[in-house]
């Protein structure tokens, strides 16, 4: 980032609580202007309070938010120069969509005819053209989201923050309205922080993603860095590295012994920290290999095949190895009750010290 | 007012009467008379049962309406012994007792809405959003005038009326019909204002309209027809009420309800019959306008 832009928002040790119970404990982020960032957490990580903290709808017990340089920690939203999409549309039911959309011009005092051009316009970036007389409730979930965001950047925000605002739509209009929030991003230039629990989402969206767990931020970064190198087993696991394995390193001689709990042992050469580790792997990491075959830098795992389904494009396997399962998909078939070696690539593992906290089971 | 309500299962009652027919078959099947006798008793039953219903519904209603239109009717006779809308056109002299205090009802009403509506509207949207200490002793403390007896509490209330100089004037009736109001009014209110979704709310906020604004056009907008049907509740029950009337209107002020009474008391049942009968055409006309109004998400949150 560069030093001399002011970032368009800078939390700094952000703290709110419910009452006596402390949601964020001492958040820092700083988001520069034109940047998406997602939040992304399961649910009850404080990512919501976080974002509606930002917004003013919840006050902070302490620390600062700054916009642009400017305080606003104890401004009311209205005065925060900032819109927001809801997951729950938030449109006014007694309002058009023309009244809907033109509502924050009004606030404005734009003149009538203006507000009406303006809206067509907007309306017609969103594909909405000619909806502007129709009730809200008549219109279908996508629409009623196409417009709460034009609602949003009536006013011209420099700041959009986004609450999960596609989680209630069919997967065909997410996936739509998911490019189209990117690329008016893209063309308008407004700061954005999307808030979601949906990993792809944030993935494809965002420029860094923010990982935040029990009201800390655990992991910040770009989409690719955060899915390749998670720092924690929390992320590794968040990010669909659900597969977890002990596994003892020593040194022998010149390199490294790889042990696992049933005895099994492999060389191995390369960097790798000692001692006893938790192998975090996803189940695109891992192949389906003869159970004596050997390949450098792998460690091949003999098991056999309990179940197989076809999500589309290539299999997915459950092996059980010893009393442990794990799913790993394959471009192959393979018949069930088969004898397979599992194929763990080591530089493909995210390794941990078994003494670390787990990484729970997230959605 | 509660008579007119049950009109609809009335209305349907012929269609449980069709269902026995269905349910003999497998008696038959049984044993053929034995299963002849059980059904037959069961629609026996059940035709005495609606016949009971309909006569505690509908007797007094036909008796009112009979009393209406009767110009003659004494003993022995069971049903009125000349016919004649002699008595309607004497309650609709323009220089009638009847208009001048079918007006002053109205008008009473109508005040008794206004003051109701300027407490319960900040009421109950206090009630509903903000955090108040003492929210559950609040929402009693409305429904307390209806806890006590009430001629008790207006005899009291009468006397410190008398002593302020409130006894015998509009102002006093009105007071007095809208701490009653209240009740309804100021829970229905908070019901309907926390059937809005804070969202909605907060959505205007996010976009730059001041707490005000948004209270006038966002929630109030929301929350108006609750508000509506708290107000017909409110007219409804001031334009029936006698007690509180009686003890702090009386003699100044003559509302239709103290006029059907006056003239009951002096047998004059033509006139106290078209009086209940007139008092009966808003309170349906506002039912069927409440049933639209009242949704089930404001009914849900009575209340809470």
């Amino acid at each position: 980032m560069d030093n001399n832009v002011l970032p368009a928002i800078d939390v700094d040790r952000l703290e709110v609580s419910y009452g006596s119970q402390q949601v964020l404990h001492g958040v820092s982020l700083s988001v520069a202007p034109g940047e998406f960032i997602a939040i992304l957490g399961s649910s009850g990580c404080g990512k919501t309070t976080l974002l509606r903290t930002i917004a003013g709808f919840q006050k902070a017990a302490g620390g600062a938010i700054r916009l642009f340089g400017r305080d606003v920690v104890n401004v009311p939203p209205e005065k925060r120069g900032m819109a927001m999409m809801f997951q729950s549309y938030a449109l006014w039911p007694h309002m058009t969509v023309l009244g809907n959309v033109g509502y924050g011009l009004k606030l404005r005092g734009v003149p009538k005819s203006e507000i009406h051009k303006r809206v067509a316009s907007i309306l017609k970036m969103l594909n909405l053209s000619g909806l502007e007389n129709r009730k809200v409730t008549n219109l279908s979930g996508g629409q009623r989201q196409r417009v709460a965001l034009g609602r949003a950047l009536a006013i011209e925000p420099e700041i959009l923050l986004l609450d999960e605002p596609l989680s209630n739509l069919d997967a065909k209009v997410r996936i739509q309205l998911r490019s189209e929030i990117k690329s008016l991003q893209a063309r308008l230039g407004f700061t954005a922080i999307h808030v979601t629990h949906d990993r792809e989402e944030a993935m494809t969206m965002a420029d860094r993603i923010v990982v935040m767990d029990a009201g800390h931020i655990v992991q910040v970064g770009p989409p690719k860095d955060v899915y390749d190198r998670p720092n924690s087993p929390f992320v590794a696991s968040f990010m669909g590295a659900e597969n977890t394995i002990d596994l003892e390193v020593h040194s022998s001689g010149q390199d490294v012994e790889i042990r696992t709990r049933d005895g099994l042992s492999t060389p191995f050469v390369g960097q790798i920290p000692m001692g006893s580790l938790t192998a975090y792997f996803r189940d695109d990491a891992a192949s389906l290999h003869d159970p004596d075959a050997r390949v450098a830098g792998s460690i091949i795992l003999p098991g056999t095949i309990t179940q197989r389904t076809y999500p589309g494009g290539h299999y997915r396997y459950v092996v059980a190895i010893g009393d442990r399962h794990f799913t790993v998909t394959d471009d192959e078939y393979h018949a069930l009750e088969r004898p397979v070696g599992l194929r763990l690539p080591v530089a493909s593992l995210h390794l941990f010290p078994s003494d670390h906290p787990q990484g729970g089971i997230h959605a | 007012m509660s008579g007119e309500m049950k009109l609809t299962p009335g209305a349907s009652g012929p269609l449980p009467l069709g269902l026995p027919k269905h349910n003999r078959r497998p008696a038959v099947v049984r044993s053929a008379t034995a299963g002849k006798i059980w059904s037959a008793g069961a629609v026996l039953l059940k035709m005495l049962g609606l016949a009971v219903f309909a006569f505690l519904l509908f007797g007094p209603l036909a008796n009112l309406a009979l009393w209406s239109v009767a110009e003659r009717w004494y003993a022995p006779f069971k049903l009125p012994v000349s016919y004649g809308l002699r008595y309607w056109e004497v309650v609709f002299r323009p220089t009638g007792d009847a208009m001048s205090s079918l007006a002053t009802s109205v008008g009473i009403a109508c005040l008794t809405v206004v003051v109701a509506l300027a407490v319960s509207v900040p009421a109950g949207y206090a009630l509903a959003r903000l955090k108040l200490p003492w929210r559950t002793a609040l929402m009693i403390l409305f429904l307390l005038p209806q806890a006590f007896p009430s001629v008790a509490i207006y005899i009291n209330v009468a006397r410190v009326f008398y002593s302020i100089g409130l006894t015998g004037t509009i102002t006093g009736v009105v007071l007095v019909h809208a701490a009653h109001g209240l009740v309804y009014s100021v829970w229905i209110a908070a019901a309907a204002f926390a059937a809005v979704d804070k969202d909605l709310e907060l959505a205007a906020r996010n976009i730059g309209a001041s707490p005000l604004r948004t209270f006038f056009t966002i929630t109030l907008p929301l929350a108006a027809p609750g508000i509506m049907a708290s107000a017909i509740f409110v007219f409804l029950e001031s334009l029936d009420e006698f007690t509180g009337t009686f003890f702090v209107g009386v003699p100044q002020v003559t509302t239709l309800p103290l006029l059907l009474y006056n003239a009951s008391m002096g047998g004059n049942y033509q006139i106290a019959s078209i009086t209940a009968l007139i008092l009966l055409v808003p309170s349906v006309l506002f039912m069927i306008v409440i049933e639209r109004f009242l949704k089930a998400d404001v009914l849900s949150k009575v209340g809470q």
